[in-house]
């Protein structure tokens, strides 16, 4: 009799974990796809304005950033700076940044360099009219005004 | 193996950072030759935006705002009424559209050394927004879709030299305020 009782069903049976590793691994090729590293430290602040009329950024191999904000570090005042790469500039250091970032492209690609300006909002036009001015003179025409888009706050 | 799996998963999770590039796309004028005079153009073709150093703006001669900046600006380049105070219109063959009137006006657009940069984004949007809003309902009439949603090469280079951005930025100088 024993032999054939029912068996008694202790609790509710675990969930199979045995597709868990699957599950890990999809969520981790999704984040290497997706991660973009951080090629620069920042040195400046920059929180971009809000704009409607926003378009994507295309081929970012193609692109130079020019960030211009207050410094982060609050020992170099709040006036806004350059930043180009990994440091501090000057609207003289401009065309030659323009210059090294076409020479490390190929020669083919180099028409299409655009130029990225992520601005901070509070900056004032003065220093970023010099900047246009300057990228003009090296003829780097092609530029992109840094938005994000939404509305202002 | 789950375990290395986790460690990398954590560690793209922390290094992740999901911000798209957007911005409004310009071309800059190329500097201009020093002993050449700029080209006259016509008072009725010029609409011009003057912002302050702080923030204010005169569109065409007269205290304007933000706000009515983009309907301005569209009528301005449109000229539906084909009024004599706005822009002459000019028939142009077209590739894909045919003969269509192509506005000669061109929205000068200044600045002052002050102005603050979110300001000067602002008007930049007004005024892409009013140029993809006419390109948006050239599209619409012509090929039935919006021009944010056509694909054929072709057809985005017609409607773009149907309406395109003439927008000129002058040389910043310190506009006095008051």
């Amino acid at each position: 009799m024993g032999r054939f009782g029912i068996k008694k069903q202790k609790g509710t049976p675990g969930i199979s974990t045995s597709s868990l590793p699957d599950i890990i691994f999809m969520l981790l090729f999704f984040f290497m796809v997706a991660t973009t590293m951080r090629e620069t430290t920042p040195l400046v602040k920059v929180s971009p304005p809000y704009a409607f009329e926003v378009q994507k950024l295309e081929k970012k191999s193609l692109v130079s950033y020019i960030m211009i904000g207050p410094p982060s570090n609050k020992k170099l005042g709040t006036e806004s700076r350059i930043q180009l790469n990994d440091r501090l500039a000057t609207t003289d250091d401009i065309q030659n940044f323009i210059i090294a970032e076409r020479e490390s492209r190929d020669e083919i690609d180099r028409k299409f360099l655009t130029t990225s300006l992520k601005v901070d909002k509070e900056v004032k036009m003065g220093i970023v009219t010099d900047v246009k001015q300057e990228l003009r003179q090296i003829g780097a025409f092609k530029i992109n005004y840094s938005t994000r888009k939404g509305v202002n706050k | 193996m789950a375990d290395i799996a986790f460690l990398l998963l954590i560690f793209f999770l922390v290094t992740t950072t999901m911000d798209i590039d957007t911005g409004i796309a310009r071309r800059l004028p190329p500097p201009l030759p020093e002993n050449v005079d700029p080209p006259d153009v016509k008072d009725r073709n010029i609409f011009t935006v003057l912002v302050s150093k702080s923030d204010r703006l005169m569109i065409d001669g007269k205290p304007g705002d933000i706000r009515a900046l983009k309907d301005q600006a569209k009528e301005f380049l449109a000229n539906p009424a084909n009024s004599i105070d706005l822009p002459e219109k000019e028939m142009k063959q077209i590739d894909y559209l045919g003969e269509v009137s192509v506005s000669k006006g061109i929205i000068s657009l200044k600045n002052d050394r002050g102005t603050s940069y979110d300001m000067y984004i602002q008007v930049q949007d007004a005024l892409t927004a009013a140029v993809s809003e006419l390109r948006d309902e050239l599209s619409m009439e012509k090929f039935g879709i919006k021009f944010t949603d056509l694909s054929n090469q072709d057809y985005i280079d017609a409607i773009k030299s149907a309406i395109p951005v003439s927008i000129s930025e002058a040389e910043p100088e310190n506009i006095g305020d008051n």
